[in-house]
Formats: structure tokens, sequence, C-alpha cells
């Protein structure tokens, strides 16, 4: 049954059609069940909200220029910093990598034709495409105002913009992700191939299992949380409201007990492409495998024991915060322990300093100091002077906004090829990753002086001694932009290059590697058998997986 | 989630069913597949109700004596007349899975029926309950209207009643639609010892629903 060939690279005269050529009707994408279908599916919407998103934050950003304002009125500034925050995090951050690239690399990595329940994949997707409508609804109906964070009781009893119809937008796209996550967690569980061990797992297939078992056990949570929020707008409940006998603080323990985790679904996936990029273009098999693939096990445990640090200026009492500190610090261990690891393959490695590597240097210096100064806001007494400062906002856009975006970006400059079977242009990807790194720090360092000198979140005017730092903050977000727009450019300008590109055009030694670039829509031919782990890059390398034909 | 197209697979081994989907190697791996999504599913539904349960006890605590006052105007015979239905139904559906791992057709649908009418009958007694509590004014939030309260604060004892049987009576429906397809189903002749997943993990679902409502029978009628 086995032979000892390894798989063919390269299409033979009688291959069959690529994912992307196996019909050609709307009605074949819309109706699909093919995971690398849904993932083109997504990678087009998901785009279609970081468009919208970024476009409120340029809002914002050209807004901050005067201390005074420039163009909105208070109440629209507060819709619009509302819109960023809600449609980057619940319709971009949360779905983008997971469902994109997961979506696409997760069951090609384990050598399965699919993941285990397809139609409950499209569903996913129908399911993110509705609650993304009804966010766009209720932004097209005049707003919401409440900060993403809906916080009570202002959200449940007193804002009278579009909180509900918000809410169920949120709610709805809460469920996409529970869908993909118990779609990631049983394949990874039941599809894996012959041979395809638990510790012969790319990496990035031990992120997206994390991520998804902490969107398994969190998202419920806030869904239901987020229901009560509508019911006591609707019927004033009480459960959340003072007056009514509820109890405010409730609702932010229920939120940010999904809400901390959130971070960790959106940075773990990211932490997973930064391996299998980190690895191929160090040339070097990846240092600590074990230790990584347990650190993102343990991030996602204890990233659900350290909910509390949102609320230590909330009524919390000081012993609660000294706990949910102390907690807060440990998860510092396994994420310096990726740092770490990573550090150690690049050591001593044949880097080629490609596109996809030059995101990864770039995540990693931001990822170290938004985790580092993470550190500074789980200590109690430094919190309470940064609690709701332009501290907080920097700490979060480099932990989880300029990491995940610069983690995507780097997956996809990586996975490009094997998407679509074309290059894209080499010299105007570097500069562009150039941009968005001058960009961002641009953007988000100044942000970290004016938290620590007062500067509040979400105010719509400031004192006119921090006009200089939120320049610099705005002019920081035109080159990000800049870099943006341009990598758009070249991506999509990439359709127009000629397809003549090898199958496996870094090198790259994990199984994903071993089909056609783009795939066919099983997949493989047959069946690979895995005769060893990933991230052989010795000159010589073993054949990762030889073909069984099944069937 | 786990119903199955009949595939190009049909006949390719011996002891495959033409509801093989084309991505999984055997049936064995795709009842597992089934079984682990479903235990899943289950996990965010504890987790869903969970939040309810939490809001619950918080608020009985802050609120007891409201808690108590209100939680008599329950029907404690109507709860525990619910509460032995929805077990029997637990029982026949448990049955309904044995008939279709042994390919006893006709008993299957016999079951699936029997655990239909249950199901049924909880719905039409919660149907008697909620216009009895709409007719006394005792409703959620700001609509309660209930005429001689000594005890004020009753309305949340009623969010949360209305909010947790609610959510709970819509988990009843959505079984009942699911063992209507599986009763259609199986009047189809699909399920044999060769392939009953479907049975198998709405069984699963069912006594999820069953063991919600055993939890909050006490915690509504039975407060002290």
């Amino acid at each position: 049954m086995s032979t000892a060939a390894p798989v063919l690279h390269g299409e033979s005269p009688k291959a069959p059609p690529s994912y992307l050529q196996a019909g050609h009707t709307i009605k074949s994408w819309l109706l699909t069940g093919d995971h690398k279908r849904i993932a083109v599916l997504y990678l087009i919407s998901v785009s279609v909200f970081f468009f919208f998103g970024s476009l409120a934050a340029s809002m914002i950003r050209i807004e901050l220029v005067s201390p005074r304002g420039v163009m909105l009125e208070s109440d629209t500034y507060n819709k619009v910093f509302t819109a960023h925050g809600i449609i980057m995090i619940f319709f971009f951050l949360i779905p983008a990598i997971p469902a994109v690239l997961g979506n696409f690399l997760l069951p090609i990595m384990i050598g399965a034709r699919d993941l285990a329940f397809p139609r409950l994949n499209l569903l996913s997707w129908y399911l993110y495409v509705a609650g993304g409508l009804c966010g766009v609804l209720a932004i097209a109906f005049g707003g919401v105002d409440t900060g993403w964070t809906f916080y009570t009781p202002y959200s449940s009893m007193y804002s009278n913009t579009n909180v509900t119809l918000t809410i169920i937008g949120a709610f709805i796209a809460g469920f996409s992700s529970i869908a993909t996550g118990i779609n990631f967690i049983v394949t990874v569980h039941k599809m894996r191939a012959p041979g395809m061990t638990w510790f012969r797992l790319p990496l990035m297939v031990w992120g997206s299992y994390a991520t998804s078992l902490i969107i398994v056990l969190g998202t419920p949570v806030v869904a239901i949380t987020l229901l009560l929020v509508v019911m006591e707008r609707v019927f004033h409940i009480g459960v959340f409201s003072p007056e009514l006998g509820g109890d405010p603080v409730l609702f932010q323990h229920l939120f940010w007990f999904y809400s901390h985790p959130a971070v960790y679904i959106m940075i773990l996936p990211a932490m997973g492409v930064i391996n299998e990029v980190i690895t191929c273009f160090s040339r070097k098999r990846i240092f600590g495998y074990h230790f990584i693939a347990f650190s993102s096990l343990a991030i996602a445990g204890l990233g659900f024991l350290v909910w509390g640090h949102h609320m230590f200026v909330s009524s919390q009492s000081m012993y609660q915060g000294m706990v949910f500190s102390l907690l807060s610090y440990l998860v510092a261990v396994p994420s310096a322990i990726k740092v770490f690891n990573w550090t150690a393959t690049i050591y001593k490695g044949s880097v080629r300093f490609q596109t996809p590597f030059l995101y990864v240097l770039g995540f990693m210096g931001l990822f170290v100091v938004g985790g580092l100064t993470g550190l500074f806001l789980a200590a109690m007494s430094t919190d309470v002077h940064l609690t709701d400062t332009y501290f907080v906002v920097a700490h979060f856009h480099y932990v989880m906004a300029g990491s995940n975006l610069i983690a995507l970006l780097a997956g996809m400059h990586y996975w490009w090829p094997k998407m679509y079977g074309r290059l894209y242009n080499k010299k105007l990807a570097a500069i562009s990753s150039a941009l968005i790194f001058v960009g961002f720090n641009l953007t988000f360092l100044p942000q970290f002086v004016l938290g620590s000198r007062g500067m509040p979140r979400r105010y719509f005017n400031y004192l006119p001694q921090f006009q200089d730092l939120h320049v610099a903050s705005t002019i920081g977000s035109w080159v990000l932009a800049a870099g943006l727009f341009l990598t758009a450019a070249y991506l999509l300008a990439s359709f127009r290059q000629p397809k003549g590109m090898a199958a496996n055009p870094w090198g790259g030694r994990t199984l994903e590697w071993e089909t056609t670039s783009p795939p066919t829509t099983h997949n493989f031919e047959g069946q690979p058998v895995l005769q060893h782990g990933p991230y052989d890059y010795r000159p010589e390398p073993a054949a990762v997986g030889v073909k069984e034909l099944a069937h | 989630m786990s119903t199955a197209i009949p595939s190009a697979h049909a006949h390719a081994e011996g002891g495959q069913t033409p509801f093989l989907q084309h991505h999984f190697r055997e049936m064995s791996q795709q009842f597992d597949a089934a079984k682990i999504g479903m235990w899943l599913f289950l996990v965010t539904e504890v987790l869903l109700f969970g939040g309810l349960f939490v809001g619950y006890g918080i608020m009985h605590a802050r609120h007891p004596e409201a808690f108590v006052a209100a939680h008599h105007h329950l029907d404690k015979t109507m709860g525990a007349l619910n509460t032995v239905v929805l077990l029997i139904s637990s029982f026949t559906m448990v049955l309904s899975v044995w008939a279709a791992q042994t390919s006893r057709k006709k008993l299957l649908v016999l079951f699936l029926l029997l655990t239909l009418a249950c199901a049924g009958t909880f719905m039409v007694v919660k149907y008697f309950e909620y216009s009895h509590k709409f007719h006394e004014g005792l409703l959620p939030g700001k609509y309660y209207s209930h005429k001689g309260d000594t005890v004020p604060g009753q309305f949340l004892f009623f969010s949360f009643y209305f909010m947790m049987t609610g959510l709970h009576g819509i988990h009843v429906l959505l079984g009942m639609a699911a063992i209507a397809w599986l009763v259609w189903r199986a009047l189809k002749g699909h399920f044999s010892s060769l392939y009953y997943a479907p049975v198998e993990i709405t069984g699963l679902y069912w006594h999820l629903v069953d063991l919600i409502w055993i939890y909050l029978f006490p915690l509504m009628y039975l407060i002290s």
C-alpha cells in the first residue's frame, strides 16, 4: 500500500485542479465545504472589517491633532472610538488568524482532507457575516457610544444609542468563533494523518488548539453576559443596575472572564505563525519544541485566572487584587519561554531576511515591549495610577493589535504562495514591512509617555502640553496607513503575476509544503503517512511524509 | 453536525455505510468526531447557563427575603410533574439509542415518539405555568405588576425565573425539532448498528437539557 517515494511536487498533467479552479460559480464559493475556500471567504470579509476599523482609527487620530478637536462632535467621537474597538476586536482580531490562516492550514498541516465538520465551518462564516452586518447596521443607524467594553449601568440603562443591535452582532459573532473552536479541537484530535503524533504537530497547530480551548470555554460566558445587558435594556431586569438592586461590577467580572482570555485568543495563533516562519527562515529546527507547545497551553490555562486585574480600581478587595496581580505576573513566564526559544532558534541559524522573517523580527520587538509594559499594569500600585490612561491604550495595542497584525502579515507573506500559487514583489514587501514597523511604533510609543503623564483614554479634549506627542502619534498612524495600503496594493497586484512558481518557494519543512501550491480540493493525492516530525532543516532532509494511495 | 451525505465510498470497504463523509477515513473516525464535537458543544452550553446560575446565586445572596417570598408564587406540583416527565424522557431516549444500536427500527421510532411526547408534555405544563404568571402580573423587570407584595424586589426573582426557564424551554424546543428529525430519518431506515451517531449525540444533548432542569427545579421551586 505505502510506497517509499516522497509526495511529488508540482502539477502533473493528470493532476486534479487546484481548489481555486474547482468550480467558478458564485454558488461553488458560497456553498463550499472546502476549508481553503472558507478561509478565502474569511480573508475577504475580515479585510473589509479591518478597513473600516482602520478608518475609524484614523478619524480618532486626526481628531486628536488639536487639544480642542478638529472635525468631530464630542458624542460623535465617542461613537467613532467605540466603532473602532468593536470592529477591530470582534470582527477582525479574534477571527483573523484562526479563521483565515488556521482554517486554511490546520487540515493540511496534519495531513487531513478537511476539518471534521465542513458544514459547521461554512455556518461559522455565515454567522460571522450576520454578526458583522448587525454591527454595521448599528453604526449606520447612528452608532454606539459605550466603548467596546459595554460597561454597565451606562450600556444597560442610560445610553440611548444602538447598544442592543451591536450586542446582538457581537453575540452572533461569538457563536461563529465557538463553531470554529469546536471544529479545530475535534480536527486535531481525530483527523491527524497516520504517523502524525501530538509531538509531530507543527507548533501553529498547538497554538490554534490552545486558542480553540479558550474560545470554547470563554465565549459562552460573554455571550450570556451580553444577553443579560440586552435583557436589562429591554425589561429592566435589574441584574446590573444598582438602583434596581443589581451589581454593575458583576458585569465587569463576567465580561472580563471572557475578554481577558480573548487577548490570548488573539495572541496564541499569532505566536503559532511566528514559530513556523522563524524556524523556516533560520534554516534550523525550532529550539525547545515541547516548551513552546506546553507554554501555549499554560497561557490558555493561566489566562482564565487573571481577569480581576481589570478591576483593581472597581471595588475589588485588596486581597483579591493581590492574587490576581500575582497570577498576572505568572503569565509572563510562558510568554518569556516562547521569546527565549525564538531567540535561541535564530542563534547560529542560517538566517534569510525575506519579508516574512522581517515581520517576525518586528513581532518580537513589539511583543516584548507590549508584554513588559503589561507587568507595570499587573502591579497594583502602578496600575492605580495608570488605569484608564493612554499607557493602557498603548500596552494593549502593542500586545494584541500590533503583535497580532504583524504576525498575520508574516503569515500572509509566508503562505501567500501556498494559498494562491503566486509570489508578490519582494522589494515593495520589504519597504512596507519597514513602514508598518516604524509607523506602529511612532503611533503608540508616544502614547506610553502620554499615559504616564496622565492623559486619560477616551477623552475628546486634552491639555495643551500633550499636543506634541499626540501629533507625533497621528503622524505615525499615517506612516502605518501608508505601509498597509502599499501591502494591499502589491498583494493584489500579485494576481497579475504569472503562476510559474515553485510549490515550496521558502523550502519549508512542514507537511503543508509537501503538496501542490495552491493545493487541490482534497489537499493531497492519497493519504500522507508521516515519517518524522516537522522542521528538519538539515541540508539534505528526509521526506516529511510518504503517500499511501488509499481508496 | 453529524449528518452524512451518501458519498462515492459507499461500498468501498466492509462495515462502511453510505453515510461515511468524504473527508473521513472510516466510520469509527466519523463517529468519534461527532461525539467529541457534541461533548464540546455541551461544555459551551454548561458555561452559557453557568453565567445565569452565577447571576442568580449572587442576586439570591443579595436579596434573600425577596427571593424566598417570590418563590412561593411558583407551583411546586407543576414543577415536580415536569421533573418526572423529563426524567422519563431521558430514559426513553436511552432506549432509543439502544434500539438504534441493535438495529430495531420499530422500537427506535416508538421510543423516539415517546421521548417527543414527554417533551411536549413538559412544554404544555410550562405553558400553563407561564399563563398563570402572566395573569398574576408576575413578570420580569419593569413589567412586574403583582399586587399586594409585602417584600419589595420580587421582580428580580422573576427576571431570573423567566430568563433561565425561558432559555431552557428554547433548548427543549430545539431538542424536539432534533428528535422529530431523527424520527423522520429512522422511518427512512437510515439507522442501524453500523450508523447511529445522530441518535447517540442527540441523546447526549437531550440528557444535558434534562440535567439543567434538574438544577433549575430546586433552585427556583424549593428555596428556603
